[in-house]
């Protein structure tokens, strides 16, 4: 053989099949990692053991030995009634912690008679309107044994107030009550949109549950900071990272400033991820989280207790990598995203039904999701030991990588003023949108694959079961308030909104305000309106 | 001289839903095919859509709807632009919009139902060769 067969026969061999590799945040990966691309790795330093600073390898010493994650599945639709029905189903079959979904007029905060509610009454969620429905919600069931997660934001102050209420009629003491409000609205202006009031009052609420709560409901997690939003609107992984850590210090900071001592508070923050396509990307993505959480608590803001210093967090699959195309190959994809989720050390999951990118999911794909993430816990051997993964050149490489870029992140912003003044110059909903914009032009120039989309593409491959709701809802929904509007005492709720809005023109903590107008049935459209007045409504530029 | 007309687009997210990253990057792409293209932004009622219709006077308008309440608001939409005597706008839909509400949709006057995973000549295409004026 000449030289130049032999030449030809090795670039065959040595032909790649993309001029460039890259991750889902546009970090070039190598054919090979060796020793030299983690020189400087010192293990403890950089890792630690399971449960020991920095926590990269995990929060707790035993992990999933010791006890597997939560599998909390969110849920919610319709009326109080239909939801409640669903979490006793839930509880029978042995779920022990609940995660509602509300409706969207919940959300922003208006009544269901209100024109913005029209079409939305219990599409997305339970619709809560007063104190009346989250009794009706949480009837038989006991709050001082379930934890509950709200998935609310603006108005989580006073979900917050109504469970405490439904609680104290059950018998219980705040102190008693477990659970979580995400309660995290920086990231709505960046990406998930329900926000009602602008940044700086809303702030103030969230650091008024944070110094209520630390008080009187000492077990409860008083925000849940939220990357997945942030994903799902089409951030990359490095983004989620970078923006959902820097609200996390701007909500440590906003408590310091209100004179709490950071070891009061900071162990009941907890965090939510999510679980896109890239298998080791999103791993190192929720290592490299936990080693800055725990570095800048540590040195930046003095945590000495740690608790404090350690990152909890939820995951959820990512909704936006559902096709609506041959919609079984979900599950696979699921699969995937959880496994990520498990191997990247995540304290709870949920994962997405198969049927999402077209209905609410039907019961057949809730329970195949739920089912799945029982196979990786009990079938598939990866939580027999914490953290299989570390010492890996490419993954601890990449650990490093990201921390890097998300530090770069941490400068912009920096420069930028901090978080509230990047939002108002609209950096990150930019950033989101330049993201988004070039993802879907890679998967349109086949520089992404997805499986059934843009390659091996069958005409008519959408058919599958969907999930109707009732269009009774938003009629009973409107009714209920009505009657509740006839029964409150008027003169006394009309003193105590009276109350809240003065307090709210102050600077005192408003949830034992919240409390009272609660307590009376006042909806919450009605508090809203109130705090509106005072607090005046956020406006986002239309870009894009 | 005679110059080509430039298509007016008027990209929507009716109703309370917070999902944009759809009608975002169709708004996008709409502009970088050259045509003019205004974005309501979030949590339009039915009369903000037609009074921006009203004051826009667009070629198209494409509504996006991942909440489910499509069913809802498009027939109040349809009734609102009929009263304004508006019926040589092209009214599209796109989202998570289930086969069965298509038909119901469409018999209201409604195109397009756009879903995920469509490409973005796609929706050029459809808003180019679907115009009624």
């Amino acid at each position: 053989m000449t030289e130049s067969q032999e030449k030809k026969i090795s670039d065959t061999r040595n032909k790649e099949r993309q001029a460039k590799f890259k991750n889902l945040s546009d970090i070039d990966i190598k054919r090979l990692y060796t020793p030299d691309d983690i020189k400087d790795f010192n293990y403890n330093q950089d890792l630690g053991d399971p449960g020991r600073y920095p926590f990269t390898r995990g929060v707790y010493p035993s992990m999933y030995r010791g006890q597997l994650w939560t599998m909390r599945q969110f849920a919610g639709l319709g009326t109080a009634e239909h939801t409640n029905e669903r979490f006793k189903f839930l509880i029978a079959h042995g779920q022990t912690g609940l995660s509602v979904a509300f409706s969207l007029h919940t959300i922003y905060g208006y009544e269901a008679t209100d024109p913005h509610s029209l079409g939305e009454i219990g599409k997305e969620g339970v619709a809560i309107d007063t104190l009346r429905d989250m009794e009706i919600l949480f009837d038989g069931i006991d709050l001082s044994t379930i934890s509950t997660s709200m998935t609310i934001n603006g108005p989580a102050a006073i979900l917050l107030a109504m469970y405490i209420v439904v609680a104290e009629k059950q018998g219980h003491a705040p102190s008693e009550l477990r659970g979580t409000i995400q309660n995290d609205v920086l990231k709505e202006y960046m990406a998930q949109k329900s926000w009602i009031f602008p940044p700086e009052p809303s702030m103030r609420l969230i650091i008024d549950t944070i110094e209520y709560c630390y008080k009187e409901v000492p077990q409860w997690y008083t925000i849940s900071i939220s990357g997945y939003h942030i994903r799902e609107a089409g951030s990359t992984a490095v983004q989620e990272l970078a923006f959902t850590l820097a609200n996390g210090f701007a909500y440590i900071e906003a408590a310091i400033e209100r004179g709490l001592d950071v070891d009061d508070f900071a162990q009941r923050l907890s965090f939510f991820f999510n679980s896109h396509n890239n298998f080791f990307e999103e791993i190192c993505k929720y290592r490299t989280s936990r080693r800055i959480w725990a570095k800048r608590l540590k040195n930046k803001y003095g945590a000495k207790n740690p608790s404090s210093m350690r990152l909890r967090f939820h995951t959820q699959t990512a909704g936006v990598s559902l096709t609506a195309q041959e919609p079984e190959n979900n599950i696979a994809r699921v699969t995937l995203q959880a496994l990520a989720a498990v191997l990247g050390g995540t304290q709870s999951l949920h994962t997405n039904s198969f049927d999402e990118a077209l209905c609410l999911p039907t019961e057949k794909a809730a329970k195949i999701a739920l089912r799945t993430q029982q196979i990786i816990a009990h079938e598939s051997g990866v939580c027999d030991t914490v953290d299989p993964l570390a010492g890996s050149y490419y993954v601890e490489w990449l650990t490093n990588k990201m921390e890097q870029e998300v530090e770069n992140y941490f400068d912009k912003i920096d420069e930028l003023g901090g978080v509230i003044p990047a939002i108002r110059a609209n950096f990150f909903q930019k950033e989101i949108a330049n993201a988004s914009y070039k993802y879907q032009q890679e998967i349109e120039n086949n520089e992404r694959i997805i499986v059934g989309v843009n390659k091996y593409k069958q005409e008519d491959s959408c058919s599958t079961e969907i999930l109707k709701l009732d269009d009774t809802i938003a009629e009973e929904q409107v009714k209920k308030l009505n009657d509740i509007k006839n029964l409150r005492n008027d003169k006394k709720l009309a003193s105590k909104l009276e109350n809240l809005k003065r307090a709210a023109e102050g600077t005192e903590n408003l949830m034992p305000y919240i409390l009272d107008v609660v307590r009376e049935y006042a909806s919450i459209g009605e508090i809203i309106t109130i705090l509106k007045q005072i607090f005046d409504v956020y406006r986002e530029d239309s870009i894009f | 001289m005679s110059k080509q007309k430039i298509i007016k687009v008027l990209v929507c997210k009716p109703g309370l839903d917070g999902h944009d990253r759809g009608a975002k990057v169709i708004a996008r792409a709409l502009r970088d095919a050259g045509m003019e293209v205004i974005y309501t932004g979030l949590h339009q009622t039915p009369d903000d859509i037609v009074n921006t219709i009203i004051q826009e006077d667009p070629d198209a308008v494409m509504l996006s709807f991942l909440s489910g309440a499509h069913n809802t608001l498009c027939p109040v939409i349809m009734e609102k632009l009929k009263d304004q005597g508006i019926d040589d706008v092209l009214m599209g839909v796109g989202g998570i919009i289930p086969e069965e509400d298509k038909i119901t949709l469409e018999k209201l006057g409604y195109k397009g139902f756009q879903g995920p995973g469509t490409e973005l000549k796609e929706v050029v295409e459809f808003v180019r060769n679907n115009l009624k004026r």
